[in-house]
């Protein structure tokens, strides 16, 4: 990762790593539909860390999941990293999350039969990265979230904010262009949680990566360079911190 | 093989339900296996047992088998002695043969007119010592033994008959015959001794009764040239031939005693010329060999060449049997396993679907999530197959060394209780593979539903 220091000389804007023009979704729910997300635009700036915010229900997750490429909208057009995402097929989506998404979760899934190294190790692998890269990237990522000494173990001997520390090494094994977040503090205690976000934060400056992540937590909008307030699934506004401030 | 080690440590992860999965495997593999040792060592006893008797190939007037019991006399092969020169002789022959004898089929009456009881028979004339030859082929290994011929420096006018002739004719008690206990109903007491024209042609032969005339029989029979002859006979064994109708029937005297009776002062003939070979597996070859001195002799004789599946079709239907049973023991435990494993992958699928939704997530293909699931199969397939074969290899030994005596189809004397698994390697191959495929087949639907998951539901599953 600190082969992606910040330039020394100021860049152009880079190109938003995530554009969301008129997505709506519905779930079909037995003989009744419930729209999710109703017609949203938004854009995801590079080296961003945004956040979702809203109540529950407010379809916070189902937009991430779209924007993650694991779910399709219903209308609308999705355009991740520059790709249109929705004329992929299947393999072509699998092969364009592990080269450009990372996943951290609420319940942090990690593998729970792998180590704590071979779980950051995993997505490498199956993007075929050659056994010496792995050996460097994968112990330099663990110590940057602070677990160089706990990479021999098992999900189970590690604590919550542990795993989630794991998981957030894995999503950015990869070099990801956009990591996606949901309520990944959701199952922590405030304090672990606040470590875990200033982790990420720290990461996004770092590794100039994209993160968003969703809460319902209004605590959370002081870390975040942008924030999008999501209600019964329609944009209530954003609010965008300029960059500059934000590093 | 990231792949595999995800799928081990998988399997590894529910000890209890995988070992029980692998138990359920082991012990059908071990089933089938058993089953297969012990119908093999059958198949093995008949084909040894019917070689022993009949040879690999034997050379008879082509509508012998079947027309020869009518009349066997009128299909007789002249210089069969030069055919056995020539078969003999032969260079690839030479070392393939064990040994080449004639026998002479008839068919006669026997009669023990001491107790007013007579009967038909088919005999065979035999060279007793080619028989004790024969009978010590044992191309298997098997533990048991064939019994010797007691012809083997006998006397010319002794002979061995059936254990069922000798009941009918009266004898078991000379003959020392077990469990034949004499008939309630008496001979009728105005019956002649011995017909008059039966003693006349008696007379023309003589026999010494060293043994007493309670073993005394005459055997009345029709020779080449249509009239009757007798001879009279001293048997010296009743020997139980496995099959009742067999022993019913069954009189064995020496080759040249009873071509002297059906030939007279002509050219003796044989019905067939026995051909033993050393190892089975050299029977094409042999035939191969044996068909252009077959075509030079068949000028004046039409000769043709059987082999022993052909002259023992109740072998051939055994065998078929066997197979039969085989198959459907297998179907049956092949089907056991496929249910246990696809429910043991199918409970792995649902305890599992977030990892699932987790993997695809994170850029697992859907033929990445198919192959982890159906490598678990094949794994489950592949220990459980390999502990069946340990299995039925310990309980083999442990069933071979016990001895158990008992009496296989068509055999006479009891023999050890065998299970041929450990010699048996094509059946172990066979059984293990089958068992793979089947372990890794009933995995592929549950790793096909795995695939099929949306990740959405997958990482909202509960």
């Amino acid at each position: 990762m600190t082969d992606q220091g910040p330039a020394s000389q100021p860049a152009a804007p880079e190109a938003p790593v995530a554009l969301l023009t008129g997505v709506a979704k519905t779930y079909h729910m037995d003989a009744v539909d419930v729209p999710v997300i109703k017609g949203v635009d938004i854009l995801v700036r590079h080296a961003c860390f945004t956040v979702v915010l809203g109540p529950s229900g407010s379809g916070k997750t189902t937009l991430l999941n779209m924007i993650g490429c694991i779910d399709k909208p219903d209308a609308g057009e999705v355009v991740i990293a520059g790709t249109k995402v929705g004329e992929l097929s299947d393999d072509a989506l699998s092969d364009f999350r592990a080269k450009n998404i990372g996943f951290i979760f609420q319940n942090f899934n990690l593998l729970p039969v792998l180590s704590a190294y071979e779980n950051v190790e995993y997505p490498l692998v199956l993007a075929g990265v050659p056994p010496k890269i792995r050996a460097e990237r994968v112990p330099r990522l663990l110590e940057a979230v602070g677990l160089a000494d706990r990479a021999k173990n098992l999900p189970g001997q590690l604590s919550g904010g542990q795993r989630q520390r794991v998981a957030i090494a894995r999503a950015l094994a990869r070099k990801p262009k956009l990591v996606i977040a949901d309520e990944p503090t959701a199952n922590l205690d405030s304090q672990t949680g606040e470590a875990i976000l200033g982790l990420m934060r720290r990461l996004v400056i770092k590794n100039k990566i994209s993160f968003i992540f969703s809460s319902h937590d209004h605590a959370v909008i002081r870390s975040a360079d942008d924030t999008i307030f999501l209600k019964d699934g329609v944009i209530g506004g954003i609010r965008r911190r300029p960059m500059e401030a934000a590093t | 093989m990231m792949t595999l080690s995800l799928a081990i440590r998988n399997l590894l992860r529910n000890r209890r339900r995988s070992l029980a999965t692998l138990l359920a495997m082991a012990i059908g593999a071990a089933s089938i296996l058993l089953f297969g040792g012990f119908s093999g060592n059958i198949i093995l006893e008949m084909h040894t047992r019917n070689v022993q008797r009949g040879g690999h190939l034997q050379i008879q007037h082509r509508d012998f088998f079947l027309f020869g019991s009518g009349n066997p006399t009128a299909y007789g092969i002249s210089d069969y002695n030069d055919i056995i020169k020539a078969i003999q002789s032969d260079d690839v022959l030479e070392n393939l043969i064990a040994v080449v004898t004639p026998t002479l089929q008839f068919g006669g009456i026997a009669g023990n007119y001491a107790a007013s009881v007579s009967r038909t028979v088919i005999g065979t004339g035999y060279v007793a010592s080619d028989i004790n030859r024969m009978r010590s082929w044992n191309d298997f290994g098997l533990r048991s033994k064939a019994p010797v011929s007691v012809l083997a420096g006998a006397p010319p006018e002794t002979a061995v008959v059936g254990v069922g002739v000798a009941r009918v004719l009266q004898m078991c008690d000379a003959l020392h015959v077990d469990k034949c206990a004499p008939p309630q109903v008496k001979a009728d007491d105005n019956a002649s001794a011995l017909p008059d024209d039966i003693a006349q042609l008696s007379l023309q032969e003589s026999v010494a009764t060293p043994l007493g005339p309670a073993r005394h029989i005459e055997v009345l029979i029709v020779n080449s040239r249509g009239a009757p002859n007798v001879t009279a006979l001293e048997v010296i064994q009743a020997e139980d031939q496995g099959i009742k109708e067999l022993d019913e029937i069954t009189l064995i005297t020496h080759l040249e005693k009873i071509q002297k009776l059906v030939y007279g002062a002509a050219q003796p003939r044989v019905t067939s010329i026995v051909i033993q070979l050393r190892h089975s597996d050299q029977l094409e070859i042999a035939r191969q060999r044996l068909q252009p001195i077959l075509d030079r002799y068949s000028s004046h004789q039409p000769l043709a060449l059987m082999d022993f599946r052909m002259l023992n079709p109740f072998f051939v239907q055994t065998e078929q049997m066997f197979d039969t049973i085989f198959g459907f023991v297998f179907l049956l435990i092949g089907a056991i396993v496929l249910f246990t494993v696809n429910n043991t992958m199918n409970t792995a699928v649902v305890e599992r679907t977030v990892e699932i939704g987790t993997l695809r997530a994170i850029g697992l293909r859907r033929v990445g999530i198919r192959r982890l699931f159906v490598t678990e199969g094949a794994l489950l397939g592949i220990c459980g197959a390999a502990l069946g074969v340990l299995l039925a290899l310990l309980l083999s030994e442990l069933i071979n060394r016990l001895d158990i005596p008992w009496v296989p189809p068509s055999m006479v004397e009891p023999v050890p209780l065998t299970i041929l698994v450990s010699s048996n390697p094509a059946l172990i191959l066979k059984t293990t593979l089958g068992l793979i495929c089947i372990a890794t087949l009933s995995a592929w639907w549950p790793a096909y539903r795995a695939a099929k998951l949306s990740v959405v539901d997958a990482l909202r599953h509960v």
